[in-house]
């Protein structure tokens, strides 16, 4: 079962990707299916826009509205951005580290498939009776009195697609603890390669909560329990706790990679190391400790009481300690550099004013007794959106510019790159300043439609505007990869030329083994310690010998496919009578194949050193 | 305040000087005092006097009011050093050739220090009036404190929130109205806040932050309608619900009535006084009030006193719904308007617990319209 390159048809490659276990080919699976969420919600976000563009409107109905806003919320941090993160994850931090795959190669697959048929299933709600509509956070009681399926699809969903991040995080933390390259000490990993192991730490203790609390509602909506139902003893309040243990640590999850990414262009487009590299990592794990200290801050006004309002206030604010120090290490990154501004260092750049602006609020919003007017205002829709599109998704379109070429081995185009980023710049401020001031002047968050004469109209219309152009230049960076696609000019190791770290000194794409022979990592930034001494490449740190690889394996589909079978089962068990036996099936399913994974020994295959030699450094085929 | 920005800003410029770039810190010294003071007004004034926390109405209102300006002050202060050093490295950094080699720094003890300390003292000028203000407004001791009569001595109202409208209830007084909030100016008023079915957010913005009303436990807390802003708005604030409750989420909206307390002990004692729904005064409404008597009063009750547990009161208490502001918390206080929402609740507020409860026909509810909006407990 080699994988060598081969001129493949159509079936046989959908074949190789479903089987794969190359954490390259995994990368472009989640950067495909995360793209596709992330068109989703943002066609989503366009309908919430285009409703509030005027008052009174009825381009959506009420009901339809609030299940839009909720498969907003929900697609975009669980099946866009962080798949899309877990895409860089996947295709960059193994070569930053010189390893020549995961850890876990089979379990990287399951973890993709998981959550591809978890988000593929709370997809399907809108075509099976409607989507969940309680909100991305679908606090209990409302939650529980929510008729349909739409909340089933939700926690079954997401409980699915939980499962695959959980094992992708598990298996991004055994790969940075065990396959680093000879010389690869911590402190000489580069910071995109920190905040992977920070954020794969947060994910580690952060979704169990949510998974906890997704079987509460499951079994509270499916198979009568009553943990959040106050007249038989249960408690909503409950749920939010649960749901913000979790919820809260998440957001680091997605912005601590967003930091990493942004740290890589920092230093190579100033060609210069980052500024106080120690202090960048001190900071990034600071902030993921500081991140479980504060959920609670999501709930100031569900009356907890002053004395826990006022801890959790106080613990909110020192967050901004640690990232205030990044922010002024990327800023004396650039200072005294040499700045190149190719597009993903625009969008670095641009990050920089964009996410302080979202993090002074975040301090504004720290400030419990203030917080009673801010909370679910838009003045908090305002906030996460500067944190999470000002920081993430900026993070995910420079990410997508800088390292398309070592994924693909082709290079975006630039001059349509820099459309894409000034319209997206200017249609992301216009969109969402303004509505800190409509949350202010008192319009409430997930509101379907406002009443004129509030003082609400301009605002409204002026957001609605902004959004069209981010949509204007979303669909300009499709167009980009369409061309780039279609051209397809290959470019070299080091196409940026600036590149610093290991992935840079390798063929783009690498070949399906990474590295021929595992490289000596000298110091911080080790392939421009090589290239400033003059060295074409890494001096390598073993003699050319077999390699070994795994084999792929079309198991993880079938986990996934019998897990998604079973969940129509869980969620159709009382109403028909092929509920049950589904159920129980598509258990079955998942429990047979990792019964087979289990007994039959898979040793993989090895590479022989015969076959390396031939291949000479062209690589890139794989 | 004043003092304080402007040793913000001389921290600033000193630190700018050690650095040596006193001269580009003066150029831009002017335009980051515009910028600040732009935010600054911003932020004052914006929206209407009946809506919005920018034009604060009370007490409450005032002191978040107040944390927010402190808070902006120093965040425009963070932003306006960033700013600079940011458009500096923009313009002074470009590369200018393409085999330029800058010097490699690792970084600097005091400067990662210095933007280490300064943040957190700029945070403890923040957290401290933080805490002072959130244990202030948390305090509902005077609820509990009763007289002989075991009433409160404070004014306290009980608010339940429902699929989509509001009940208030005054235990003391022991009268109930819904959707019109009616509140005296001038001192504290104390609240309880729950939910009959699924969570929802007492928020009234003019006059203070939202407080949730939940389904498990009851929550107080107070707000103060100063009578000077109350004129400013024409004596009606607006409510509304700020936690997603279901599809009318948007239109669960109240109105609050402010009167002086004279005004205000005069409204109770006119609803107090009725015992009896008040006389219909057309033939119409006479034969409205027969209609609803057969078809309306099982949920809507047409006397103020609370002598009825909750759980029977299933919709909105109409005592006095002839001097209501809204029809519905939404619609222009108008016959016609009654007639519409009777007719199709659903089209009005989808998702409400009225739609399907009744069957009129349309001489019916332009009855029961004309009774209703001849409800009115004050002359």
């Amino acid at each position: 079962m080699s994988t060598y390159a081969q001129k493949k048809g159509f079936g046989a490659t959908i074949w190789d990707y479903m089987t794969t276990v190359d954490h390259k080919k995994i990368a472009i699976l989640y950067l495909i299916a995360g793209g596709i969420f992330f068109i989703l919600g943002g066609l989503e976000a366009m309908f919430i826009r285009i409703q509030l563009a005027v008052p009174d409107n009825n381009f959506v109905s009420a009901g339809l509205y609030n299940e839009i806003l909720t498969m907003h919320g929900t697609t975009m941090i669980f099946l866009a951005a962080m798949p899309l993160l877990f895409a860089f994850m996947n295709a960059i931090m193994p070569l930053q580290i010189g390893a020549r795959d995961v850890a876990f190669p089979f379990l990287n697959s399951l973890g993709f498939w998981l959550f591809f048929f978890g988000g593929l299933f709370l997809n399907l709600s809108w075509f099976l009776g409607g989507a969940p509509d309680a909100g991305w956070t679908s606090y209990a009681s409302l939650s529980l009195d929510s008729a349909g399926h739409g909340i089933d699809f939700y926690a079954l969903g997401l409980q699915i697609s939980g499962a695959g991040t959980l094992i992708g995080g598990i298996n991004f933390l055994v790969t940075i603890i065990n396959m680093r390259a000879p010389g690869m000490t911590y402190m000489r990993m580069p910071l995109f390669t920190w905040s992977t192991f920070v954020a794969s730490a947060l994910i580690l203790f952060a979704f169990p909560p949510l998974t906890i609390g997704l079987f509460f509602m499951i079994f509270d909506r499916m198979f009568g329990s009553n943990f959040f139902d106050p007249a038989m003893g249960g408690n909503t309040v409950l749920w939010e706790h649960l749901f913000w243990i979790f919820g809260h640590p998440e957001v680091y999850i997605l912005i601590l990679p967003a930091f990493g990414i942004f740290s890589e262009i920092f230093a190579t487009f100033s060609r210069k190391r980052l500024f106080g590299y120690s202090s960048m990592v001190f900071a990034t794990v600071l902030i993921g400790f500081l991140g479980f200290m504060v959920w609670a801050h999501h709930m100031f006004t569900t009356g907890m009481g002053p004395i826990a309002n006022a801890i959790f206030a106080v613990a909110t604010m020192a967050i901004a300690v640690p990232t205030g120090i990044k922010i002024f290490n990327w800023l004396f990154t650039m200072w005294g550099g040499s700045i190149k501004f190719t597009t993903p260092m625009l969008w670095a750049v641009a990050f920089i004013p964009s996410f302080v602006a979202g993090g002074v609020t975040g301090v504004m919003l720290a400030t419990a007794a203030a917080d009673y007017q801010y909370h679910d205002s838009y003045f908090v829709v305002a906030h996460f959106h500067y944190v999470i599109v000002g920081g993430v998704v900026f993070a995910l379109l420079a990410g997508t510019h800088f390292y398309w070429p070592k994924m693909f081995g082709t290079m975006l185009n630039e001059f349509l790159g820099k459309i894409t980023f000034w319209l997206f710049l200017i249609g992301f401020h216009l969109t969402f300043f303004i509505q800190h001031f409509l949350g202010l002047m008192g319009m409430p968050r997930r509101i379907f439609t406002f009443l004129p004469d509030q003082g609400l109209e301009t605002g409204n219309l002026i957001s609605t505007v902004g959004a069209v152009l981010m949509a204007v230049a979303v669909i300009v960076l499709l167009i980009n990869i369409v061309i780039t696609s279609v051209k397809n000019e290959r470019v070299g190791n080091d196409p940026w030329e600036d590149g610093r770290t290991l992935e840079w000194s390798i063929p783009s794409p690498p070949p399906f083994y990474n590295f021929k022979q595992l490289p000596l990592v000298r110091g911080l930034d080790a392939y421009w310690l090589e290239k400033v001494e003059g060295k074409k490449g890494m001096t390598p740190a073993e003699p050319l010998g077999d390699i070994h690889m795994p084999n792929n394996s079309i198991l993880p589909v079938v986990m996934s496919l019998g897990l998604f079978i079973a969940a129509f089962g869980a969620m159709y068990r009382t109403e028909h009578a092929w509920g049950l036996p589904v159920l129980i099936g598509g258990m079955l399913i998942t429990l047979l194949a990792m019964f087979a994974r289990s007994v039959k020994d898979d040793h993989g295959f090895h590479i022989h050193k015969e076959d390396l030699e031939n291949d000479d450094d062209k690589g890139g085929k794989a | 305040m004043k003092e304080f920005i402007h040793y913000i800003f001389l921290t600033l410029q000193e630190f700018f000087t050690k650095e040596g770039f006193l001269k580009a810190m003066k150029r831009l010294a002017n335009w980051r005092l515009l910028f600040m003071f732009a935010v600054m007004s911003l932020l004052t004034g914006c929206g209407e006097n009946y809506l919005s926390a920018l034009k604060p109405a009370g007490e409450v209102a005032q002191i978040q009011y107040d944390l927010m300006k402190l808070s902006t002050a120093i965040m425009v202060g963070v932003i306006a050093v960033v700013t600079v050093i940011f458009i500096i490295v923009v313009f002074r950094f470009r590369r200018k050739s393409d085999d330029e080699m800058p010097k490699q720094v690792e970084g600097s003890h005091t400067l990662e220090i210095l933007w280490t300390v300064i943040p957190i003292l700029l945070l403890l000028v923040l957290a401290v009036p933080t805490v002072a203000a959130t244990f202030k407004l948390a305090d509902v001791s005077p609820m509990d404190k009763k007289d002989k009569n075991g009433k409160s001595e404070a004014l306290v109202i009980n608010v339940r929130s429902n699929l989509y409208w509001w009940e208030f209830e005054y235990p003391d007084e022991k009268i109930v109205t819904s959707q019109d909030l009616v509140v005296p100016t001038d001192e504290k008023v104390y609240f309880t806040l729950k939910a009959s079915d699924v969570k929802h957010s007492f928020w009234i913005p003019a006059a203070g932050g939202k407080m949730d009303t939940n389904t498990d436990n009851i929550n107080k807390f107070w707000l103060k309608f100063d009578s000077k802003s109350a004129e400013e708005a024409e004596n009606v604030f607006y409510g509304k619900c700020a936690e997603l409750c279901g599809p009318s989420h948007a239109l669960m909206d109240f109105k609050v009535k402010t009167l002086p307390r004279a005004e205000f002990d005069r409204w109770v004692k006119d609803m107090q006084n009725v015992k009896k729904p008040a006389k219909p005064e057309t033939a119409t409404a006479q034969q409205g009030q027969e209609v609803f008597n057969k078809s309306c009063i099982g949920c809507h009750a047409v006397t103020p006193a609370n002598t009825t547990p909750e759980k029977a009161r299933v919709g909105p208490n109409l005592s006095n719904f002839g001097e209501r502001e809204r029809v519905a918390g939404i619609l222009e206080h108008n016959k016609d308007n009654v007639k519409k929402w009777i007719k199709d609740p659903e089209s009005y507020k989808p998702g409400n617990k009225m739609t399907g409860k009744y069957n009129l026909t349309d001489d019916e509810i332009d009855a029961v319209s004309e009774y209703l909006m001849g409800l009115k407990v004050q002359e």
